[in-house]
């Protein structure tokens, strides 16, 4: 089926089967590989990307059902060189070690800011779960939320 | 997963036209399957448990069943309303916190984000012999074959409503706080509209766990219906699991009470993680009424919610496990300001 996807600011046509997922769309047709896939089940939060600023799972999303949204990847938050101040905290405080989780925690970070849920380290918890990290970089992720969200432009735009 | 073809129904009408043909099987074997957030639907079509053959997108509908209102007469909550915006709505936070707990303490945020609060009460048992397609036996998958859960790893199962033939749990947290509250759900199909208690919405296994709710083919559910009462703004929700987030409960209590004094007028309690369906305590609820709540009528209120209890080998702990949970669920309730 022809589907056209408006991903980090352009429209792209593509031709697809309906099977593929978002993730897929990303991955294997647009060579976005920031987005990864990791559980494929929707568990792990590997492929999170936003859509409409809401942070959604690309594996559990159809590349069809994401028409006539506007889906941010990781590729897309940093303007040129200049990174996103959520991308420049986890560098500043080693938010990670084999980085498979990273995009995924990066733009889910994003999202819990935007949110207001990013008030205290309990808080940042909770509504960071749905992104597992097995190298336990949770401390560092935690403090780089911390220190990114006064950062942050208040405007939903700038996600 | 297995090709299908997808179309937009941008309306209610269309939407029912197309899932017309799916007349026949019951709602959860149809070859034709509404979608919505999908995290339900496309996990088990990626597991080659779900296979239809068509998928008729209903997020389209949004405009019409996408709204949350709150009135003198109660809540209501479109079917196309995502779990979060209920989650985080103020009038659902504020006069029924029951029904905003039970969704922000369910799944993550991604998840909340993209289900809708129909396709939540239709999310499909978390058994792993039913979404492991290699276990032959499985009475809801493949009717007559058997349940390879009676005599396997079954601590997350049922210890209420199961039966000879599954035993599988209901593993969500929303419908059960739904079934508490006495709400009911707007259908429509392609024979019109009505309005179902919720109570009655899902079905127990008996000999027929393949069919799990009393939705007709090609029926839609467009919302919800949740009364005003006494009990609603006293509510909460007590989620019991293996992890502190992102977890599927072992045991939960919705909870909700209408006080005078220290004594039970009403109330209203839900079970969830422990049955086979949503599950509504009525024995617990007569316990209470009219008695003061302290911790030994708790006690017995949960004596009478468990009394047909016949728990799985493997989860048998978990009798014990929900009693506490509603005695606690109970007594926090109690000393909630309101």
């Amino acid at each position: 089926m022809d589907i056209t996807l408006f991903v980090n600011g352009a429209d792209r046509r593509l031709s697809l089967d309906s099977r593929t997922t978002l993730l897929d769309a990303l991955r294997d047709h647009l060579g976005l590989t920031g987005a990864k896939k990791g559980c494929d089940q929707g568990q792990c939060g590997a492929c999170t990307v936003l859509m409409d600023g809401r942070r959604v799972l690309g594996c559990l999303t159809l590349a069809a059902a994401a028409q006539g949204h506007e889906v941010t990847t990781i590729e897309g938050l940093a303007h040129g060189e200049q990174l996103h101040p959520m991308q420049a905290a986890f560098v500043a405080h080693d938010a990670f070690q084999c980085g498979y989780c990273t995009p995924g925690q990066i733009l889910s970070a994003v999202a819990c800011v935007r949110e207001g849920h990013a008030r205290t380290e309990g808080e940042i918890r909770e509504y960071m779960s749905g992104n597992l990290c097995r190298c336990g970089a949770y401390p560092k992720i935690v403090a780089a939320i911390q220190d990114a969200a006064p950062k942050m432009a208040p405007s939903k735009a700038a996600a | 997963m297995r090709p299908f073809a997808y179309t937009r129904a941008p309306n209610r009408a269309t939407a029912l036209r197309e899932a017309a043909s799916a007349a026949g099987p019951p709602h959860v074997e149809a070859p034709v399957q509404y979608l919505a957030g999908g995290t339900t639907l496309v996990d088990l079509m990626k597991l080659d448990v779900m296979r239809p053959g068509r998928l008729v997108d209903i997020n389209g509908l949004a405009r019409e069943h996408g709204q949350i209102s709150s009135g003198p007469d109660g809540l209501r909550l479109g079917a196309l309303v995502h779990m979060n915006e209920a989650a985080e709505h103020p009038a659902v936070r504020r006069d029924y916190p029951v029904i905003a707990e039970s969704l922000w303490l369910a799944a993550s945020p991604q998840i909340r984000n993209m289900a809708s609060l129909g396709g939540n009460v239709l999310q499909r048992t978390r058994c792993p012999y039913f979404r492991d397609v290699s276990w032959e036996a499985c009475n809801k998958r493949r009717p007559g074959s058997g349940c390879a859960a009676i005599e396997g790893v079954n601590r997350r199962l049922a210890v209420l409503g199961g039966s000879d033939h599954c035993i599988a749990n209901y593993p969500g947290d929303f419908a059960v706080a739904l079934a508490a509250l006495g709400a009911t759900v707007d259908v429509e199909g392609p024979r019109g509209a009505r309005v179902i208690a919720f109570e009655d919405l899902h079905r127990l296994p008996d000999d027929t766990p393949h069919i799990e709710t009393t939705l007709a083919p090609g029926e839609l559910i467009t919302g919800f219906v949740v009364p005003a009462g006494p009990w609603a703004r006293r509510s909460l929700f007590l989620k019991i699991r293996d992890r502190e987030s992102y977890e599927f409960a072992l045991a939960s209590a919705a909870v909700a009470l209408d006080l005078d004094g220290g004594t039970v007028r009403e109330a209203r309690i839900g079970l969830g993680g422990l049955a086979a369906k949503p599950w509504r305590a009525h024995e617990a609820e007569v316990v209470l009424r009219g008695k003061p709540l302290d911790e030994r009528q708790a006690q017995a209120a949960a004596e009478a919610a468990f009394a047909t209890a016949r728990p799985p080998k493997g989860a048998a702990f978990k009798v014990e496990l929900g009693k506490r949970t509603l005695v606690r669920a109970l007594l926090q309730a109690k000393a909630m300001e309101v």
